[in-house]
């Protein structure tokens, strides 16, 4: 069913220098010291992790308990900021078909899409057999997923010893990781614009509706930066 | 664990699964070379970066309650590092963790 040559190839690329397993460590720990300050216990921790795996989502979440929220009110807040997912799947699994590979593995393999994986594999995918390359994948993936349940497990532990400011630290860790390595993804004119009119258009759309700027934002950017650069090209 | 905590965990994990899901099914339809997949990619990095001024103009959780100078100070200070250390994305990190812990202590 799986590569394992390709399996172990993919999960080691966690070990790399410039991989995401310090940001990722760090700001998973902060969620599990922030799930047992919430009053989650040790397996709903780990539990939340393993099903979720997208950082703003579970923020969320943890701060839709501590107000009350309804259930349809995380289910409707958490899809928002994370409808960001579905046109990151759309950018790399097509990069991943192969027709060896059974449909089901792909709705399974899926799971991993979370910003961390997505940037290693978008930077490797070139580097892998397309017939592999969902495996390469399903390896990077349950290396980062290992990562952040293990983290959270961690912070969980040690919530009792993290002050407000070690939270805060800690908290700063993945965005200025992710904001290194959107810089570095800005080699084409698209890119350059996406990144940087993503970002203007994500604030702009906040004073508008605080809930919808990431989508309307990342929209709007998304498709002048594509039709500016294809201007260009042409 | 509590009922409502574990409806709560497969309320967001159902909700951030549907986008995945639905992401799969569009990839079945579209080519690598084609036009559609590169307007995705845009929309992919232009959210992300949406999301990330969000995170950190607009944040929930710890850093909201750090002062906006304090965060654009770490912000400029660790790009100014990844990029006199030629991209190296380990300096900025750890630099930032280190940094925001100890402004948001002693200012």
């Amino acid at each position: 069913m799986i590569n394992t040559k390709y399996f172990l190839k993919g999960f080691f690329c966690i070990k790399d220098l410039n991989s995401p397993a310090v940001a990722l460590a760090a700001s998973f720990i902060a969620i599990g010291a922030l799930f047992k300050n919430i009053g989650l216990n040790i397996q709903e921790s780990v539990f939340s992790t393993f099903l979720t795996y997208a950082l703003p989502g579970s923020l969320i979440m943890a701060e839709s308990l501590m107000v009350g929220a309804s259930l349809l009110n995380i289910f409707l807040a958490v899809w928002l900021v994370n409808a960001r997912l579905y046109p990151m799947t759309v950018s790399l699994f097509p990069l991943l078909m192969h027709k060896s590979q059974p449909k089901l593995k792909y709705y399974l393999a899926c799971h991993f899409i979370a910003v961390s994986a997505w940037l290693i594999m978008k930077e490797n995918y070139k580097s892998v057999k397309r017939k592999y390359r969902l495996d390469y994948w399903i390896g990077v993936g349950a290396a980062n997923l290992s990562v952040a349940i293990s983290a959270t497990a961690f912070g969980f532990f040690i919530a009792d010893y993290l002050n407000k400011d070690m939270m805060v630290g800690l908290a700063i860790v993945n965005p200025i990781y992710f904001l290194c390595v959107m810089v570095n993804a800005m080699k084409s004119i698209q890119m350059i614009l996406a990144v940087i009119l993503g970002s203007i258009f994500g604030i702009l759309f906040y004073f508008i509706s605080p809930d919808w700027c990431i989508l309307f934002g990342g929209f709007t950017a998304g498709t002048l930066a594509f039709y500016m650069g294809e201007l260009n090209v042409n | 664990m509590s009922i409502n905590i574990v409806l709560a965990i497969l309320a967001t994990s159902s909700a951030t699964y549907i986008s995945r899901f639905f992401g799969v099914i569009t990839s079945n339809k579209v080519k690598e070379t084609s036009k559609i997949f590169r307007w995705f990619n845009c929309l992919a990095y232009s959210t992300l970066s949406a999301l990330l001024a969000r995170i950190i103009i607009f944040p929930v959780g710890a850093l909201s309650e750090v002062s906006y100078l304090i965060r654009l100070t770490v912000v400029l200070f660790c790009l100014f590092i990844f990029f006199i250390s030629k991209r190296n994305f380990v300096y900025p990190t750890v630099i930032s963790a280190i940094m925001m812990t100890l402004l948001s202590e002693y200012l």
